[in-house]
Parts: C-alpha cells; sequence; structure tokens
C-alpha cells in the first residue's frame, strides 16, 4: 500500500471518527451533565432529597454501564432509526455513542460535584439562594475543573467506543484498522492508523488538561504571593489546583 | 431583635434520638453584640443555624426583626420564598470563611447582590464599598486562595453585609485564625456594630472573644442556656459562672484566722477613687490586700481585689457599708473557705 493509497482512506475516516466523537460528545454532555447533578441533589442528604427518584436514577445509569457498547448499539436500532432517520453510517453510530457514554460522564460528574464544600452550599443558602441559583453559582463554577477534567476522559473513551462503529457502517478510524489491518493483513498501515489515534487522544488530553490547569489557577496563588500560614488548617492554603 | 422561645432540636438516626437544644430561649436586643459560649457539642452550633433555618427546629419559634421564621414555609434545603428573602436580611459569617474559590475577592462579595437580582453596576459600587469598609478594597481582583486567613474572615464579613442586614450570625467567625488576628476580626465586629448599629449574635468557644467584644453572654450547657445577662450584670453577680471564667482571680491567698476577708468588685469609674487608702484612713484599720485584677472587658474596666480586715465580721459591718456605699460590690469570702465565689 502506498502513502497516497493510504491517505485517500485515512482522510475520509479521520473526519467520520471526529463527527461521530464531536456530536455524541457534546450531546453527552449537555445529557449528562445535568443527570450527574441530580445524582448528587436527589442523594441522601441534598438538596431535593428524593429516594425513589435517586434509586431509579441510579439503576439506570449502572444498566447503562454494564452493558457492553456493541451490544447496546444493536440493542438500540430502534432508537437510533428514530432519532437519526437511519440505521447506518456516522449519524447513526452517534445515538448509541451518546447512549453509552451519558452514565459513564454523569458518574464522573456525580462524582466531581460531591467534592464541592457543604460550607459553601450553607453559605449561598444564608444568603437566601435558591437550589437552582446554588447549581449554577456554587456547584458547576467550584467543580469547573474537575468536569472539564472529566469531559476529557468521556471524549477520549468515545474515541474507543467509536471504534466499533464499523458494526453499523459508522465508518472511523477504528473500522479502517480493523478492516485492513485485522482483515487485510495490512500491518503497515494498521500502525499508521494507531498512530494517528494516538496523536488525537494525546492532543485532546494536552487541551483538556491545559484548560484545567487554567481553571485551577484562580485558586493557587503564585508562590511568591502565597500568605504565609497564620495558623490555617493546610487544606485553607492549597485548594483546587493541587487536587489534581 | 433576635428572640427564641422554646427552641429544640432533635436528631434522629437509626432509632437513635440525640438532643441538641433543649429549651432554649434567648432574647438578643437591639444594638448589642451576644456571645453564646460553651465547649463543643453543648448546642450552639446549632442553635446559631436555628436562628437563620439552616436547621430547622423541632419545636419553638424563632423570631427574627419581628418575624416568626418558624412561621414561614419550607425545610431545611428547600426554603420557600419569603423564608429565603428573610434569610436576605441576616447575615452570617463562617469558621471556615466558606468563599468561592472560583470567583475573586469582589465577585464573592457580589454574589448576594446577584441573588438579590441588583445590576452590575450598582453590584460593584456595593461591593466596592463593603470592601472599603473591611479595609480589602486592594485585593477585589484577586482570588480567596491568595489570601490570609484574616483576609478571608474580611471578605466573608463584606459578603454577610451586603444586603444590608440588620443582624449578624457568627459561628466561630475567628476559632480558625491566631490571637493576633481573632483581635483586629473582633475589632472590625464591634466597630460595625457601632457603626452600622448592626446587632450580632455570635458563638464561640473562647472566653477571650466574649471579654472583648460582647455586651451580653449565654452560657450554654447540654442543649440548655445555663445562665444568660448583661456582661455588666453578671460581672456584678459573685455567683456568675461565666463572670468567674472571664476574671479569674487565680490562687489567692484566703487570709487568716481571726481576720475577715472580703472580694470587691468594681466597674467602670469606681477605681478612680483611692477607695483603699480613703478606708484605711477613715476607720484607723490595716487592710492587707490578698490579690488584685484589673481587666478591660466589653470595653469597660473592671477590676477584683482580695483583701483582708482585721477582726471578725461584727468588727467589720461599717467599713464594709462604707465601701458599698461608694458603689462597690463587696462579697465575703467564707473564712478558711477556699475560693468561694471565685475561681472554680
Amino acid at each position: 500500500m502506498t502513502w497516497d493509497q493510504m491517505q485517500e482512506l485515512l482522510w475520509p475516516a479521520t473526519w467520520e471518527t471526529l463527527q461521530m466523537v464531536g456530536v455524541s460528545s457534546v450531546a453527552t454532555v449537555l445529557l449528562g451533565l445535568p443527570l450527574g447533578v441530580l445524582l448528587v441533589l436527589t442523594d441522601k442528604g441534598g438538596l431535593l432529597q428524593h429516594v425513589s427518584v435517586n434509586r431509579v436514577l441510579g439503576a439506570i445509569v449502572n444498566i447503562g454501564r454494564s452493558l457492553p457498547f456493541i451490544i447496546l448499539m444493536v440493542a438500540l436500532q430502534g432508537l437510533t432509526k428514530a432519532i437519526a432517520g437511519t440505521t447506518i453510517g456516522w449519524q447513526a453510530a452517534t445515538v448509541p455513542l451518546t447512549i453509552g457514554a451519558i452514565p459513564f460522564f454523569a458518574r464522573l460528574v456525580e462524582t466531581a460535584v460531591r467534592e464541592v464544600d457543604g460550607g459553601l452550599v450553607e453559605a449561598v443558602q444564608s444568603m437566601g439562594g435558591s437550589t437552582g441559583t446554588i447549581v449554577r453559582k456554587t456547584l458547576l463554577p467550584e467543580s469547573l475543573p474537575a468536569l472539564v477534567a472529566s469531559a476529557t476522559t468521556t471524549v477520549i473513551a468515545l474515541i474507543g467506543y467509536s471504534a466499533m462503529a464499523g458494526v453499523v457502517g459508522g465508518g472511523g478510524l477504528g473500522d479502517l484498522a480493523v478492516r485492513y489491518g485485522y482483515l487485510r493483513f495490512e500491518t503497515g498501515f494498521m500502525w499508521v492508523i494507531i498512530a494517528e489515534l494516538v496523536v488525537i487522544v494525546t492532543a485532546l488530553q494536552l487541551i483538556g488538561d491545559f484548560l484545567v490547569r487554567r481553571l485551577g489557577h484562580r485558586g493557587a496563588a503564585p508562590r511568591r504571593l502565597r500568605p504565609e500560614a497564620v495558623g490555617l488548617p493546610a487544606e485553607e492554603e492549597a485548594e483546587p489546583a493541587s487536587a489534581r | 431583635m433576635i428572640t427564641t422561645q422554646g427552641l429544640t432540636k432533635v436528631y434522629r438516626s437509626r432509632g437513635r434520638e440525640v438532643t441538641a437544644l433543649d429549651g432554649v430561649d434567648l432574647h438578643v436586643r437591639q444594638g448589642e453584640v451576644y456571645g453564646v459560649v460553651g465547649t463543643s457539642g453543648a448546642g450552639k452550633s446549632t442553635l446559631i443555624r436555628c436562628v437563620n433555618m439552616l436547621e430547622r427546629p423541632t419545636t419553638g419559634t424563632v423570631t427574627v426583626d419581628g418575624v416568626d421564621l418558624t412561621a414561614l414555609p419550607g425545610g431545611e434545603n428547600r426554603a420557600g420564598r419569603e423564608l429565603r428573602e428573610a434569610r436576605r436580611r441576616i447575615g452570617m459569617v463562617f469558621q471556615h470563611f466558606n468563599l468561592l474559590s472560583s470567583r475573586t475577592v469582589q465577585q464573592n462579595v457580589e454574589l448576594p447582590l446577584e441573588i438579590v437580582g441588583l445590576d452590575r453596576t450598582a453590584r460593584r459600587r456595593k461591593a466596592a464599598e463593603l470592601l472599603d469598609l473591611v479595609g480589602l478594597a486592594d485585593k477585589a481582583r484577586n482570588y480567596p486562595a491568595q489570601l490570609s486567613g484574616g483576609q478571608k474572615q474580611r471578605v466573608g464579613i463584606a459578603r454577610a453585609l451586603a444586603g444590608d442586614p440588620k443582624v449578624l450570625l457568627s459561628d466561630e467567625a475567628t476559632s480558625a485564625l491566631d490571637p493576633e488576628t481573632t483581635r483586629s476580626i473582633l475589632t472590625l465586629l464591634r466597630d460595625l456594630n457601632q457603626q452600622l448599629g448592626l446587632t450580632v449574635l455570635l458563638i464561640t468557644h473562647e472566653m477571650d472573644v466574649i471579654k472583648s467584644v460582647c455586651d451580653s453572654a449565654a452560657l450554654m450547657r447540654g442543649g440548655r442556656i445555663v445562665e444568660s445577662g448583661a456582661l455588666s450584670d453578671l460581672l456584678a453577680d459573685g455567683d456568675s459562672r461565666i463572670a468567674r471564667d472571664l476574671f479569674p482571680l487565680g490562687e489567692f491567698a484566703s487570709g487568716h484566722s481571726g481576720h475577715t476577708v472580703v472580694e470587691i468588685t468594681f466597674q467602670g469609674d469606681t477605681p478612680a477613687q483611692p477607695f483603699v487608702s480613703q478606708l484605711a484612713r477613715t476607720y484607723q484599720i490595716d487592710i492587707n490586700i490578698l490579690g488584685a485584677a484589673v481587666e478591660t472587658i466589653g470595653g469597660r474596666m473592671v477590676g477584683r481585689m482580695r483583701v483582708e480586715l482585721p477582726g471578725g465580721h461584727q468588727d467589720n459591718v461599717v467599713p464594709i457599708g462604707f465601701l458599698r456605699e461608694q458603689g462597690l460590690q463587696v462579697d465575703l469570702v467564707a473564712p478558711g473557705g477556699p475560693t468561694e465565689g471565685v475561681a472554680a
């Protein structure tokens, strides 16, 4: 296989992967974020404590997480048809990708939001803030670095899932690697694809880490400005930035 | 300004009941600094959190500025609109400051104003005013993590004042601070109390806090208030446990037998009079001073002195009467009895 031949296959597949992952990432964040927040709010002692709702949501998330993605893709064909209008192509793959990633992301969101100090919630309550205010002005902004880190992890997981999209004719890099590298013994081409995936994943992780650091900086004092500890417990000084 | 009546709070967990508050009647007058002191577990934290309904009392009522908060609908976490509006008029500062790390100092102070729905310009102006008031105008753009503990608490106080509250609740506001910073924060609270006419209810486990800022105090033990009143009254009361803790006389000699030992407490301007030498001159008696201490409590000078007068009690009725006429409080110390009415 010549480089020209490879390129001809590589770029459309890269584009398919990016579209699939891009669309499903956005949809996952939009749907998984509220779900994760609800898991925290409805939990025992939460702001909207509701044991049965919490149990149902938890069960849905657990079921979603325990189904292998490839099964999910087949099982969800009806839903895919209804939403994407087709059961083949990258558009069709976005539906199971999103459904598969939402529970994963929601659990990460839950963990991130739970980390927010309860004292901050109390402070906003004492100012007369409603639950909506607490979520918008405290829980989400305070956990933003952790949420961005969670989103990065989710997007990268989605790239992994998208390798299986070939089953529904979704195309993409993973599919290409299976078809040429595995079925046609084009080992060289397979390594090219793997290299490209490594580059994409590394780039995403770097961008994510950069954003997390940027957001975390507001919490940490530059060394020279750091005030001397004045009888404070250690955790008062080293807040979110050092957490990750 | 703040009145609680028959306040009880019972926590239930796994079939066990814990009574945190056991019938608390508290009365905080407008414009005073009221301190509730007690060891941890005495219920003082629960009490202050009941005042703005962060905890719903099990029974009893809480009235702040004429509004019965217990009557307003909504649970602890799901406050109704009326309760949320009432809370906006009650400022609160916390032991661990509870500032949002994602916001600058100015944005932290603006938060309550955002909740009220003030527009951007008005918010900025108000925040700048408040930061100026607490002496942090130059830190507006810093993030909380860049501030020292004392500075953080100043931001916390500025934030608590944003809603122009009439009442400020202080939940162990100085307990995470070193002694020097504690003093500066207490001075700030005192200044705000005097400048703005702010009523302050604070809880603390440190007698020094009561001593330096409070007009009135209450001692809590086992979910009950065991003693309360204006500091000046408490100090005048020889049996007051608060006064004893505020003003320990230490290990003074208890005197000889055949003599009368009395304890003299003076407040305000009385120490300006040379009453000991007056007494000695007027009645030609030798006075033996066993011990004395003078302190400033709540901005007033208070002193205590233990003296030994020759002769039994019968012989000293007239000199003691003379001292009482001077506006001094005189308590007899039981002969030989070590420290009755003084150190515990």
